[in-house]
């Protein structure tokens, strides 16, 4: 570990002597390309992870229990996969849910923890990472190399797809924005920043496979969450409710377009 | 015969699912809205009359943004009758501060202060003065525009127009109608123009 991060420090330090004036905008591409390479030799997500893993077996709440025998789609305490194939219906909630609002289900369930101390702050800061933030990292790196495997085998799965199909494509706002305004043609990019076409598997892959993921520009673990929150912040939106069914609807749309990607999470971006 | 009557029955099997999952798409359609609306909250300047879609939105969502050319035709001539000209009949501000405008990405967000600043993110999309590295591909590259397109004063106009509303011009156009929203002021707006405008602005050297 102490090693990656030595690596991570190099990595930073080549970047910013390399991003002097002066060059060619494929030069600067360039660089930022070989940056993303050495980051992922050190990616503080590992330590997100490790501090979620001793949070999940940590007994606490009123029921003084751990998260071990959460149920996320494979039985209780099963973790290996399971995000791949998320978000999924359950049955004993009758609702289609991404991993982060089964976390809630899971600590008001098992630890008797209340609903709005489970989701007080799903969001944390460089400073202070929120709970949510290192038990997502903990999960998703337990699906590391399993396909992604959205079924649509449900009426509850289908609508899901169907409405976050829909909100994908829909524009209002001050300035006329959809997702798919920035994420619907190829080859295009805000700024540097290249811009994965989320309609199609390819893109939808390329983003599904790595979200959840360490943000160096926030120094920060990010979850799929917050990317859908932050998108629609920059698109001039009203902010949509965490773990609400239209942000879960949306992740599934995305999700299933990705379906057969192999999950290489948590990843690393700018 | 037999044959024939089993044939028909599984004919009117297939219309009558093609005609429920329309239904079902019509159903989804209706309840994008719905569900916004429920999960979504008001959060600083963001407020919840954001998610109501303007005549423009919903034809350019309904259509994919390709509308029928007819219905093109007609938002882009509504669009062209919403812009303010500026009232002393000039286009041109400066174009030092019209870069400030293109470089500056704030503004509109539930993260933004009422009254404050807004820039026009022009970089974030465009390429316009070749010393500037970091710029995004989703508009075309506008570098030598005025050199290019001629210094004349119809061109001004047509840039003005088109900063204040793009859907003047293209029904479905990705970019924001920044004067129509009240996110540039006319003198941003004139700022903006003479940044692709004046024959002294980096983006015509």
């Amino acid at each position: 570990m102490r090693k990656s991060l030595t690596t991570l420090a190099v990595a930073c330090a080549a970047f910013l002597a390399t991003s002097a004036f002066g060059q060619t905008p494929e030069e600067v591409k360039k660089g930022v390309e070989q940056y993303r390479e050495m980051l992922e030799l050190g990616n503080p997500a590992e330590l997100y992870a490790l501090k979620g893993e001793a949070l999940f077996k940590k007994k606490r709440g009123p029921k003084n229990a751990s998260l071990e025998q959460c149920d996320f789609g494979k039985g209780p305490g099963v973790l290996k996969g399971v995000y791949a194939e998320m978000p999924r219906y359950f049955a004993d909630t009758g609702k289609v849910q991404d991993l982060e609002s089964r976390l809630v289900t899971c600590m008001v369930q098992l630890q008797g923890i209340s609903e709005k101390d489970a989701t007080k702050r799903p969001f944390g800061n460089a400073d202070k990472p929120s709970e949510n933030e290192q038990l997502v990292a903990y999960i998703v790196s337990q699906s590391y190399g399993d396909p992604i495997n959205i079924k649509l085998d449900n009426p509850k799965m289908k609508e899901a797809y169907e409405i976050g199909k829909r909100l994908f494509f829909y524009r209002a706002g001050p300035w006329d924005f959809s997702c798919a305004t920035c994420h619907a043609e190829e080859n295009t990019r805000i700024r540097l920043q290249d811009l994965p076409v989320l309609s199609s598997p390819a893109g939808a892959k390329a983003a599904m496979t790595t979200w959840p993921a360490y943000r160096v520009s926030n120094s920060q673990l990010k979850t799929m969450e917050w990317r859908i929150n932050d998108c629609y912040r920059q698109m001039r939106f009203p902010e949509p409710n965490f773990i609400s069914d239209s942000v879960i609807a949306l992740t599934t749309y995305l999700a299933y377009t990705a379906n057969g990607g192999v999950y290489k999470g948590p990843g690393i971006k700018r | 015969m037999k044959k024939a009557l089993i044939a028909a029955a599984a004919g009117a099997l297939v219309v009558a699912g093609c005609a429920s999952m329309k239904e079902m798409d019509a159903k989804y359609d209706a309840e994008v809205v719905q569900w916004m609306k429920r999960d979504f909250h008001a959060r600083g300047i963001a407020t919840m009359d954001r998610l109501d879609q303007d005549e423009v939105q919903r034809v350019c969502t309904q259509y994919d943004n390709k509308p029928p050319e007819a219905m093109a035709k007609q938002i882009e001539a509504g669009e062209m009758k919403k812009i303010k000209l500026p009232s002393d009949g000039k286009y041109m501000g400066d174009w030092k501060a019209g870069q400030k405008i293109a470089q500056r990405g704030r503004g509109m967000t539930w993260r933004d202060k009422p009254g404050s600043t807004n820039g026009g993110s022009c970089y974030n999309c465009h390429q316009l003065s070749t010393a500037e590295l970091s710029f995004g591909t989703i508009g075309p590259s506008l570098n030598q525009f005025g050199k290019k397109r001629g210094y004349t004063v119809a061109n001004q106009k047509y840039v003005y127009e088109k900063i204040y509303d793009s859907k003047a011009f293209t029904a479905c156009s990705n970019m924001p109608r920044l004067g129509l929203s009240g996110t540039l002021t006319e003198q941003q707006i004139k700022d903006v123009t003479a940044y692709l405008m004046d024959p002294n602005s980096p983006v015509n050297k």
